[in-house]
């Protein structure tokens, strides 16, 4: 039992590496929420009226909405009127080359490991940086602008294709669809945005990475992927957040249109600030990720990596509306200490010959709790529909919590829906059969967390996939045997 | 609502007579105060039925005060002839002149009432606390609405041979839609017994029916509980039973279902101490507009306990079903193995089946799993049937006998079994 305990102990000091705080001038707000605020932002980002009229609207209804206390998560009631909703790194100018980015700014993401030199020369993805909601650096963007794709801020999307814009933003997740989308409706500040034409195979990984700077900031970003007709598109996301004692939230809303014979795959690696071992800290990631499945033979792909936030809530979902439209959902999530998680996804079949996989691997550690939660809804005239779920957890300690709400809803007979889940923890004889070939418990231990984790992990574009690997090693460091 | 029924709790208790005082009524009152009305539409533990404001609708709960005072003799129960300690529940009533004769020694069987005098402390320790610390509204309507009920008491060691068969049945009582019926059921360390509680009614009237068993089961006692469900079509029937178990017990308990028209069976098992076994099955098979509604909850709460739970349906027309199972694993029940299981089959595209296993675990040696599946009769066995010169009714028979017969053969009484596979034997031909 001591050497378990010494182990958990390792484990529990391991740090987060990304806690650093850069200090650029910001541009801020006033703190709290009203509609003068959002006039505020509306007339910051220099939108249109009619951007502004969706932003009250989305304001107006979500002050009749109460805030949801249905999720397996504990935490303070958030003050609203407490966060600065509006906070843009300075000096805010249009930038053309990488030379006029602040030296400040980069030296962030050179310590993030996203160099955004580096990645433009070497791997070739293209990346949307966003600091505390605001975008500031879209790179490739002329190479992806020869094969027409669009991929730039979500403010410069709206100067620059407000047509595109207007028409999809919403429709996917609705300004009144919950509590935070309609909060996120109303404030949000930046996010990107990308549209793929008729029959383009996206060239390169797109990528955006989120990071929450400023202190009592929140960050609103927003996210629209339109996949026209017969397109590709691998879409990556990278959050993290310095080290502080209060809780910051991150409510975003992330919204995927895919027309038919479109594919989308959508990668996340979240990372935000998790909080410090006594749970002190973190961010509350309460995201909002949907993706529409609109025509026939159009195809969604989530795959996650949560190792981050104090709490985390979120589901991305697919609404299989399209004739034979696939969706997909793989997820890794890792809880330690005092970390909370309720994440999972929904499969909505409309459409007949729809086919789902739900795919979760929860790994919880030290005090923390991690529930999976999802929803598969077969409609009536769903024809043919197929699901296959499969969550499993993995307990190390004594001390956490996994969970497993998963519901299933069939109006069709010809449904086939099978779910399955197990919990358990690494099996004595795994470490006994690892220790007798040589391999110490520690790396038996990671041995055997990454092959329960493979399925998931292989389902990551490669850039992610090494850092992904790397993440659940640091997040697991040291741990029980 | 709720002035509604306080209304009707004051009529109910001034009809009490000399029954309205003592502990019965301290609980009354104490889960009046704690009541909160039935469940609203959000409720999470009645989201797929709305029992609440169904029932709201349709029944006089002011009428509550009302019920059944009158006994009426139970039309011809099922299974009159078993070889089998008979007590008959008609719209409620207990028919006294039947209950507690012949009975070997180390059993009692008595109206709750009777208890109350002979064993009042069996009563003051175990009536109502289960119920009341669950709180579902409809445990606690039970709790402040009833009166009377049965009581059963297998003594230290002692084993009973013959089933113990609870007739529930309902006969058409004009005025009188709805009825409450309650047991308390204690198995003493050692004690073995089965009880087969078989609900019919002949009723042709909506009607509803609202029972609550509390059954405490001691060290090392085995007890086999039944519960079949063939009531008329228009039946509406929520049935409470809180299972608590104590060290190295084995219960199985089993469930079947086949007619109702709202049909809403909670069922708790608690694992109090460590090296309990504790079985549930269930079947149940819908038809026409069925709905059929099953939550299990399984507490392992100490260490090495053993749960299982096999829950299998058959939707037809358009049937509606519900399975809720909650598996909890305590940070203290450590070595846990629980298992469940819940599979369907639509026989139409009207049919509709909502399913959510849980399982919330705190403790790290564990093993639990749980399996879920809905569909239709696999093609490919239809065809291998079909290639042999089968026709396709028989191959469907076959295949759904197939089906639910892991559950059937787990029925260790012959008249039951008999009576339940014949009625699957009519249903799926």
């Amino acid at each position: 039992m001591s050497k378990d305990n010494q182990i958990l102990e390792e484990l529990t000091s391991s740090e987060y590496k990304y806690g650093f705080e850069t200090l650029i001038e910001n541009d801020s707000a006033p703190k709290g929420i009203n509609e003068d605020i959002i006039r505020f932002i509306s007339a910051k980002k220099k939108e249109p009226e009619w951007m502004l009229e969706l932003r009250l609207k989305a304001f107006r209804h979500w002050v009749t909405l109460e805030e949801p206390t249905w999720p397996n998560v504990h935490y303070p009631k958030i003050d609203f009127q407490d966060i600065i909703y509006y906070s843009a790194p300075k000096p805010k100018k249009t930038l053309s080359s990488l030379d006029e980015v602040d030296p400040d700014l980069l030296e962030t993401f050179k310590k993030l490991g996203i160099s955004l030199e580096e990645q433009k020369r070497l791997s070739g993805v293209a990346v949307d940086a966003v600091i505390d909601s605001v975008s500031v650096k879209t790179t490739f963007k002329k190479t992806l602008a020869e094969l027409g794709i669009i991929f730039c801020s979500f403010s410069e999307a709206v100067q620059e294709h407000p047509e595109l814009v207007k028409k999809y933003l919403g429709a996917v997740v609705p300004m009144t669809d919950n509590y935070y989308a309609a909060l996120n409706s109303a404030v949000f500040t930046d996010g990107s945005f990308c549209y793929i034409p008729k029959g383009v195979r996206c060239p390169m990984e797109l990528s955006t990475y989120f990071r929450i700077n400023a202190s009592g900031t929140g960050q609103f970003e927003r996210t629209l992927i339109v996949a026209d007709e017969g397109s590709y598109v691998s879409y990556l996301e990278g959050c993290t957040a310095p080290q502080r004692d209060e809780n910051q939230l991150h409510a975003a809303v992330v919204e995927i249109y895919a027309e038919s014979r479109a594919e989308v795959k959508y990668s996340t690696v979240q990372n935000w600030y998790p909080g410090n071992k006594e749970g002190k800290g973190g961010i509350y990631n309460f995201v909002t990720k949907r993706g529409l499945c609109k025509g026939d033979y159009s195809k969604i792909s989530w795959t996650q990596v949560e190792t981050g936030s104090a709490i985390t809530w979120k589901y991305p979902s697919c609404v299989l509306k399209g004739d034979h439209s696939i969706g997909e959902f793989y997820s890794v999530a890792v809880t330690n200490n005092y970390q909370q998680a309720d994440t999972g996804s929904k499969m909505i079949h409309l459409g007949k010959n729809t086919n789902s996989t739900i795919i979760s691997k929860g790994i919880s550690a030290g005090k923390s709790q991690n529930s999976y939660r999802g929803l598969v809804k077969i409609h009536k005239r769903a024809e043919n529909a197929r699901n296959f779920s499969q969550c499993d957890s993995l307990l190390m300690g004594d001390k956490c919590g996994a969970h497993t709400f998963p519901y299933i809803e069939i109006d069709n007979s010809s449904a086939k829906v099978e779910h399955e889940a197990t919990t358990s923890k690494i099996g004595e004889d795994q470490i006994f059969y690892c220790n007798q070939r040589g391999i110490d418990t520690e790396n038996a231990v990671a041995l055997i967390v990454n092959g329960y984790a493979k399925e998931v992990l292989n389902k990551l574009p490669m850039e992610f996939a090494v850092e992904a690997q790397k993440l659940l090693a640091l997040t697991l460091e040291g741990s029980v045997g | 609502m709720i002035e509604q029924l306080k209304d009707s709790y004051k009529t109910f208790e001034s009809q009490l007579n000399g029954l309205g005082q003592g502990f019965w009524q301290e609980l009354r009152t104490r889960t009046l105060h704690s009541f909160s009305g039935l469940p609203k539409p959000k409720d999470e533990e009645y989201r797929y039925t709305q029992l609440g404001r169904i029932l709201d609708k349709k029944f006089q709960f002011a009428d509550l005060s009302m019920m059944g005072r009158t006994s009426v003799h139970g039309a011809n129960a099922l299974f009159h002839n078993a070889d089998a300690h008979h007590i008959y529940i008609n719209n409620g009533v207990i028919d006294q002149s039947k209950v507690s004769q012949n009975l070997p020694k180390g059993l009692s069987i008595s109206t709750l009432q009777e208890a109350l005098h002979h064993n009042a402390k069996d009563i003051e320790s175990h009536l109502g606390k289960y119920a009341i610390k669950n709180n579902d509204a409809f445990a606690s309507l039970n709790t402040i609405f009833s009166y009377e009920g049965i009581f059963i008491k297998v003594d230290k060691n002692v084993q009973i041979d013959k089933p113990i068969l609870l007739h529930y049945s309902g006969t058409d009582h004009p005025g009188h839609a709805i009825y409450q019926s309650r047991s308390l059921i204690l198995a003493e360390p050692g004690a073995r017994l089965s009880i087969v509680e078989s609900y019919s009614s002949d009723h042709s009237e909506d009607h509803f029916s609202n029972h609550v068993s509390e059954i405490v089961v001691g060290a090392n006692a085995l007890l086999d509980y039944y519960k079949l469900q063939n009531q008329s079509a228009s039946t509406y029937h929520v049935d409470n039973t809180f299972i608590t178990q104590s060290k190295d017990s084995v219960v199985k308990s089993y469930v079947f279902t086949l007619e109702g028209k709202i049909i809403r069976n909670n069922l708790n098992v608690d694992l109090e101490d460590e090296n309990c076994e504790t079985h549930m099955f269930g079947l149940y098979v819908a038809h026409g507009d069925n709905h059929i509604d099953n939550h299990t909850v399984v507490d392992h709460k100490m260490p090495h306990c053993f749960s299982n739970e096999i829950y299998k349906g058959i939707l037809d027309d358009t049937a509606k079903a519900v399975f809720n199972g909650k598996i909890f694993v305590r940070p203290n029940a450590q070595k846990t193995n629980a298992f469940q299981s819940n599979k369907n089959i639509l026989l139409t595209d009207t049919a509709s089946m909502n399913s959510k296993p849980q399982l919330e675990i705190w403790a790290d040696d564990v093993k639990c799993s749980h399996g879920c599946t809905t569909g239709q009769l696999d093609d490919e066995q239809m065809f291998y049937l079909r290639s042999r010169g089968i026709s396709k009714a028989s191959a469907r028979a076959m295949l759904l006998h197939a089906f639910v017969d892991d559950v059937l053969d787990k029925i260790s009484i012959g008249f039951l079994h008999d009576f339940v596979a014949e009625e699957m034997k009519n249903r799926l031909d």
